[in-house]
């Protein structure tokens, strides 16, 4: 995830909105006095939401003037955790988790629906600018395996057919319904969602 | 394994270690370390008590003047009652600790962390420039495997672009961090961080910058493999091939402690030599990168210039014979000699004899034209010491930059304040000392709010508990200087700042040769001339032989049709002017004494001869006072240095600070409002052998320049 981040075109300024700089004030002030650093990860998150799901260097460097700490920490900070894009991607994020219980229960067809379906393998974006893919590790949804995390939300119990549907309904503009795709409930039994009906 | 390898332990450390040390209420642990028992101060790391027991701990990322990361794990030893080897750099001492390091766990564990070491590492030693030097290939003849069981696809990593000091080979990088926490703690340039994690981590810039650190050829001497190398010395020797002299450096007045490499008659390189109340273990980077101005512009023959104007070469007997013809008959008030900023002890000893035996008062070691009071030594010296800098709490900077004047006192003050409780007030231009400070101004009239207690900072100096103040070469030189000098002493004596055992009154010099010749007081004599004065009298034809020895920084051109003599060892501003060239050696080139800008008395070692024709500047004086028929009284350095002692016993012994007894100084004047700033605004080059270094002029064009055009855009 070291990923050449800087082969992207970067803005030159970037700047919090009113809203987020509020939100940001209110973060920084969770923390002592002197310990403003701490609150580097949040304001990443917030800068990441704001602009585009990704996080140009302009951005980082307003963070670290707000938290008075050397620039390089705060890449440092962003370059260490994978849920910080450093280049642009696609409207929705694709984070397929191919750790043990996804794979054994079949993220390797996951994969192959994004690689025929959108042309795309790890890392890279579809050419219409709407999906990149990216093979993640385990996102804790394991009894629900295989799942993908599509930006802030998880979408579980997929098959090669329901993965596709979901992708045509997100082209389309829809939101398809998230959590489960085989309509059970949480992580119960498969048939449980049957008895309590 | 490789992500606890990887991971940023170094955050959680506290850069308070040396506080711990210092709190001596806590109880002497008593340990075990290979059945040796010994006690230690509080604090002390299990690799600290194997050191001082003689112990060798192999070990990448500890560093003694660094923050303990922990992250390279070479260091592992066994210590009873716990399961596994423990990392011994960020293990305190325990009461009852029993440790082995000499255990087959610890040798397995050790093996075991050099092959992950080495899974990556290239195997490009022989092309490598740290190849003879480097901890990983000495460590690895220890602990290393014979052959390699790893057969996948080593990593490679991109280059990184530094600059044109330090070199790059991040492939060889074994992820240490020294060269971060170096940046980050020493030099006060948080530029270089770890970026990625596990596998694909870097060490690097994240945005291509050269590191803009006065300090950063450092990092190479950090590194403990071949990633971080010196650039412009890449593929020029092996260690092996050098011969290494242990010396001292001029081109400031710190004095740093260097070590000299030649190979034949070349200066290859210099490097940090260990001294912890000058230097520690650090240089700047003119101390060592402008040594490649040691072989170009060098004189190294004798010139005269003939009617033509031109300068023809000659030999040593048609030059001096040219200076007798010119000084035959002229009164000794027509004869004039100002010494430069590279003058050493003996030859500024030596001239100013010559110059009373031809009855000349005339001569002056302050060729910026300072006039301030040097009739007492704690006037013009360091007094706090450089080390006493530690001890310090609140420090006022008058008219200085120290990181441009000396870098390594700048980085002794971010040592102090890294600690905690140091307050820096500054009166001078604003400037990034990379610690924070508390700009009270430029004007000059500060200093009269500051003695009469009307400025905020003086609530700070009143309260402190050893406060300094720092006054730079460059107020002193001021036409005022003599009364920023006495108010500098009033600030002093009001806020308590020298008292027994305690000397808070700092004169920063800037030149290597300023207070061993004000020590001798090669300044003025009865009726004498100042720089100033010397050069005024030239222009007007009064001065009938200007003798220049080393002195470049003067304005050559204004000496009218003065009769020149420049004995020096670089073709600069001076031989330009001068009518008769004496050919002289340069520092790395003689056995010569200077005076660190403390009053500390330090010695050159001759690496390699000097070029061509050229002499020992003392030699050179001595031959032609015979010929002036003025012989001076010595015909060896030892005769010439019992004569010296003789007359000024300071320059009786080596390496110690003769605390200045404290009398009055100075006077009062009236000031002119200009404002005060650094004698300095370019680090890179400010004698003739920085001026000759081609490393220098690229660091100008990629740090001053750059920076330039950065602030006009």
């Amino acid at each position: 995830m070291s990923a050449p981040a800087l082969t992207a075109k970067q803005p030159k300024t970037f700047a919090f909105t009113a809203d987020n700089l509020e939100t940001a004030k209110k973060v920084i002030a969770k923390y002592p006095q002197h310990r403003e650093a701490s609150a580097v990860i949040p304001l990443l998150q917030l800068a990441q939401a704001q602009h585009d799901n990704w996080l140009p260097v302009a951005a980082m460097d307003v963070v670290a003037e707000m938290l008075e700490m050397p620039r390089v920490r705060v890449y440092e900070v962003a370059s260490f955790y994978t849920m910080f894009n450093r280049a642009p991607v696609g409207k929705y994020l694709l984070q397929v988790c191919t750790t043990t219980p996804c794979w054994l229960r079949g993220s390797d067809d996951i994969k192959h629906v994004c690689k025929s379906k959108l042309g795309i393998t790890d890392g890279e974006t579809s050419s219409d600018g709407l999906f990149t893919m990216m093979e993640v590790e385990c996102l804790g949804a394991c009894v629900n395996a295989p799942m993908v995390q599509i930006n802030d939300d998880y979408y579980e119990d997929l098959t090669a057919a329901n993965f596709t549907t979901i992708c045509d309904e997100l082209a389309a503009g829809k939101t398809p319904s998230i959590g489960s795709q085989t309509g059970r409930q949480g992580s119960y039994p498969l048939n449980a969602a049957k008895k309590a009906g | 394994m490789l992500c606890f390898l990887y991971s940023r332990i170094r955050f959680s450390v506290t850069r308070n270690t040396h506080a711990i040390i210092e709190d001596t209420s806590l109880l002497m642990p008593k340990l075990k370390i290979n059945d040796i028992e010994l006690e230690v101060a509080p604090g002390t790391s299990v690799l600290q008590a194997c050191e001082q027991l003689g112990i060798e701990v192999p070990r990448f990322c500890y560093h003694d003047k660094l923050s303990v990361p922990a992250n390279c794990r070479m260091c592992l030893v066994e210590v009873e009652k716990t399961p596994k080897p423990q990392a011994s750099c960020a293990l305190p001492c325990g009461e009852g600790m029993v440790v082995k390091t000499n255990t087959p766990v610890v040798t397995r564990a050790r093996k075991n962390v050099m092959e992950m070491l080495l899974i990556n590492h290239p195997l490009d030693c022989p092309i490598c420039d740290q190849g003879g030097e480097c901890d990983l290939q000495d460590q690895a003849v220890a602990y290393g495997f014979d052959r390699g069981r790893y057969a996948e696809a080593k990593r490679a990593v991109k280059d990184k672009e530094l600059g044109p000091l330090v070199k790059t080979v991040m492939t060889r990088c074994i992820h240490c961090t020294r060269c971060v926490r170096f940046a980050d703690e020493i030099a006060g340039m948080p530029e270089l961080g770890a970026f990625g994690r596990s596998e694909h981590m870097e060490i690097g810039t994240y945005i291509e910058k050269a590191v803009s650190s006065e300090l950063s050829g450092n990092l190479v001497d950090v590194c403990p493999v071949g990633a971080l190398t010196n650039k412009p010395y890449a593929f020029e020797a092996r260690p092996w091939e050098l011969s290494k002299t242990e010396t001292i450096d001029v081109l400031d007045a710190v004095g740093s402690n260097i070590r000299v490499d030649a190979r034949g008659q070349e200066v290859m390189r210099v490097l940090p030599r260990l001294h912890e109340d000058v230097n520690e273990e650090w240089i700047n980077d003119k101390t060592r990168y402008a040594c490649d101005g040691l072989k170009r512009q060098r004189l190294d023959k004798p010139y005269i210039r003939d009617v033509d104007g031109k300068l023809k070469p000659a030999n040593w007997g048609e030059a001096f014979a040219a200076i007798a013809r010119q000084i035959k008959g002229l009164p000794g008030e027509a004869i004039a000699a100002i010494a430069g900023n590279l003058a050493d002890a003996e030859s500024m000893f030596a001239l100013k004899q010559l110059m009373q035996y031809l009855k000349s008062p005339n001569m002056d070691c302050r060729q910026d034209g300072a006039l301030y009071d040097v009739s007492q030594r704690a006037g013009y010296t360091f007094n706090t010491t450089i080390s006493g800098i530690e001890k310090a709490d609140v420090i006022l900077l008058v008219g200085t930059n120290p990181r441009l004047e000396a870098s390594l006192i700048n980085a002794r003050i971010r040592k102090r304040w890294l600690r905690g409780g140091l307050k820096v007030g500054v009166i001078s231009e604003q400037a990034d000392l990379t610690y924070p400070t508390k700009y009270l101004g430029a004007n000059p009239l500060v200093l009269d709010e500051v003695l009469q207690g009307r400025n905020a900072f003086c609530d700070l100096l009143k309260n402190a508990k050893n406060p300094m103040i720092i006054v730079g070469a460059g107020a002193l030189a001021r036409k005022d200087g003599l009364f920023i000098q006495y108010r500098v002493r009033k600030i002093a004596e009001t806020y308590n700042m020298v008292r027994d055992g305690w000397n808070g009154f700092n004169v920063l010099q800037t030149s290597a040769a300023r207070v061993a010749g004000l020590d001798m007081s090669f300044v003025p004599g009865q009726n004498g001339k100042s720089t100033n004065d010397i050069i005024a009298a030239a222009q007007n034809g009064k001065i009938g032989l200007l003798y220049l020895l080393g002195a470049d920084e003067i304005d050559t051109s204004k000496l009218g049709s003065t009769f020149v003599v420049y004995q020096g060892h670089h073709g600069d501003a001076g031989a330009n002017r001068a009518d008769v060239i004496l050919p002289g050696s340069a520092y790395t080139e003689k056995n010569a004494l200077y005076m660190n800008t403390e009053g500390r008395l330090q010695s050159t070692r001759r690496a390699v001869f000097p070029p061509g024709e050229a002499k020992e500047d003392w030699q050179i004086i001595r031959a032609l006072s015979e010929v002036l028929g003025q012989a001076l009284p010595y015909d060896t350095l030892a005769q010439l240095r019992q004569k010296m002692v003789q007359s000024h016993a300071l320059f009786a012994r080596l390496d110690h600070v003769e605390p200045a007894p404290w009398n009055s100084f100075a006077r009062d004047g009236v000031l002119d409002p200009a404002p005060l700033q650094s004698s300095i605004s370019n680090f890179y080059q400010t004698d003739v052998i920085s001026r000759s270094s081609p490393t220098m002029a690229a660091c100008v064009e990629t740090f001053l320049k750059s920076s330039v055009a950065e602030a006009a855009e």
